[in-house]
């Protein structure tokens, strides 16, 4: 992260309701400059609503939002120019070339070119940043599902978005499709400093990607903070596992490794096959999940770095 | 740099991109040329019945009344089309997305379709002027007139073909549009004499813009002699640009409000749901 700590997004009391049902209750949270920030939740959770008010592809029925000093409900040109919006399918422009498609989409943003950020990204440097170099005159209706969701993702960043949302950005890609994509925004965020607000139910890809995890269930913030300090916060219990004399013994605890310590302490060498199984951010947000679902997650879990 | 003027010219650029897709794509092609094909056959083979008190073939009167149609199909029909078929595949969203995106969009369809209509004209006037006698192919008011026919019907048809396109929900509702038109060309004189319809049918079709278009193709292409079939005998240029100019102003004005409204709906949301919606019907 190569962040000046600047609050680039700043949603405060974001309230969304269709008819009498709300979807978005009280949201609050921040995004600073050059952060990579995840919205992890379930299904309905309100994620793509959520990230829909800020991109200002929707009106919000309450609630302040601020996205780099402009409220999305009124950004102009100038503004939009700014951002980068990759969204979850993409079907578009089959007939075009890959190349030709980021060249001539890349042209709208020349005139908002400043003198710390040349718009747009070249086509031919963009097609090599995302992998796409041999299938750069291919129609797009020939690419693989993988490949489809790269170039979608150059055409997010062929303006150089100062913000970049990503929307379930690796559903249905193969693991080392994965890892490539993860690679690529990792790179956004530390070689321009882009800031960018991703969702995913992935679990795994929030751990590898986010320097801070915003976990929504039910359309409430339930926690907010990095991987490890969800993960310590919440349920905060570490397993350990050893083998003794032939017979298996298991132990939840929160202080792991003075628990394991004292076992040592007491049976030394008897010990054998230890294993601490930290408390993994699956369980985390299984368990954060579980607890909105069954009514006891009114109380948002505050983390870490506290938000305003 | 001027962030208006870009726009405008990538719009253009994207026109020409799209045209040139259209005629290198063999599925395209065969599209373009079907009708035109079957239409120039059946015309070839009716050059030589004549009607009565004109001098001149089936065929050759009833070309000029074929070409308007096209023009006025291709245009609202093309347009709208275009429009719910990509709202439904996110390209508008994606226009939408990129600073002063919409208009660019916009500018390219202008362009594009426009093309597709002066190549639909030129695809059956020109083998048509080979094998049928008697159009006023060799005198450049003709071609002067046709432009202006071909200019002022893309002028009333495409703002009724974006309308059209934006307030359908999808692509597969467009049957509903086709049969209409398909009841107003029956109508419009392309194919058998207005003047011989009994009267409130007449007046119907002057309304829209098919029968227009079709007059003012006649003018432009056929000796004044063939006037006679027309109702009142008269060309009637004034009445032609009137009507088609009231299409043009009605549809320019309304074409913006909702275009605008339908852009502003659209959402991530919204093209996943309708992509559901068309799997289901599908599956």
């Amino acid at each position: 992260m190569t962040t000046n700590g600047k609050v680039v997004l700043d949603v405060e009391g974001l309230r969304m309701r269709y008819g009498t049902t709300d979807v978005l209750h009280d949201v609050t949270f921040q995004a600073r400059h050059g952060e990579v920030l995840c919205l992890l939740g379930p299904n309905g959770a309100g994620k793509t609503t959520t990230i829909e008010i800020v991109e200002g592809f929707r009106m919000r029925s309450a609630g302040r939002v601020s996205l780099l000093g402009t409220d999305p409900a009124h950004g102009d040109e100038a503004w939009r120019a700014r951002l980068g919006v990759v969204l979850q399918s993409w079907r578009d422009h089959g007939k075009w070339r890959v190349r030709e498609l980021l060249d001539h989409l890349g042209r709208f943003y020349a005139p908002y070119s400043t003198d710390t950020i040349t718009r747009p990204w070249d086509p031919d440097e963009l097609v090599e940043a995302v992998g796409l170099t041999e299938h750069r005159d291919k129609k797009v209706r020939m690419l693989s599902g993988g490949q489809r969701r790269r170039l979608d993702v150059a055409i997010g960043i062929v303006g150089r978005p100062e913000m970049l949302f990503l929307d379930e950005p690796t559903a249905g890609f193969d693991p080392a499709a994965r890892h490539e994509f993860h690679e690529l925004v990792r790179s956004l965020a530390e070689e321009h400093s882009t800031t960018i607000l991703l969702t995913t139910h992935d679990l795994d890809e929030a751990e590898k990607l986010a320097d801070r995890i915003i976990v929504l269930a039910g359309g409430r913030i339930i926690a907010d903070g990095t991987a490890d300090e969800l993960a310590r916060s919440i349920a905060g219990e570490d397993e350990v596992r050893w083998v003794r004399g032939g017979e298996r013994f298991s132990q939840t605890t929160a202080e792991s490794t003075k628990f394991v310590r004292e076992l040592f302490r007491r049976y030394d060498e008897e010990i054998e096959d230890l294993e601490v199984r930290r408390t993994s951010l699956e369980d985390t947000y299984l368990e954060l999940v579980r607890r909105v679902e069954s009514g006891h997650g009114e109380a948002p879990v505050e983390l870490g770095e506290v938000t305003r | 740099m001027n962030p208006t003027l870009t726009a405008l010219r990538a719009g253009w650029q994207r026109g020409l991109i799209e045209l040139r897709q259209t005629f290198t794509n063999g599925q395209d092609i065969f599209g373009q040329l079907f009708w035109p094909v079957v239409m120039l056959v059946v015309l070839f083979f009716l050059r030589d019945s004549t009607v009565e008190g004109v001098s001149l073939g089936v065929g050759v009167l009833a070309l000029p009344g074929a070409l308007g149609m096209n023009l006025g199909i291709t245009g609202i029909i093309g347009m709208s089309q275009l429009l719910s078929v990509e709202r439904e595949d996110g390209t508008l969203l994606r226009a939408k997305a990129i600073p002063n995106g919409m208009l660019g969009y916009l500018v390219g369809k202008i362009v594009m379709v426009t093309g597709t209509l002066v190549a639909g004209v030129l695809i059956l006037l020109v083998p048509g002027s080979f094998l049928l006698d008697g159009l006023t192919t060799d005198s450049p008011t003709t071609w002067l007139a046709l432009l202006g026919v071909v200019v002022l019907g893309a002028m009333a048809t495409l703002p009724a073909g974006a309308v059209i396109g934006s307030l359908i929900t999808s692509p597969r509702s467009l049957g509903l549009i086709m049969l209409p038109i398909m009841g107003l060309v029956a109508i419009s004189g392309v194919f058998y004499p207005i003047a011989a319809m009994a009267g409130w049918v007449q007046w119907l079709a002057q309304v829209f813009p098919i029968y227009w278009l079709g007059l003012g193709m006649r003018a432009a292409l056929l000796p004044d002699s063939a006037v006679a079939v027309e109702l009142g005998q008269s060309w009637r240029h004034w009445e032609t640009v009137a009507v088609l100019g009231a299409w043009a102003v009605v549809g320019l004005v309304l074409a913006p409000i909702v275009l605008r409204r339908m852009a502003r709906r659209e959402s991530g949301s919204s093209v996943a749901a309708r992509r559901d919606k068309a799997m289901q019907r599908v599956g």
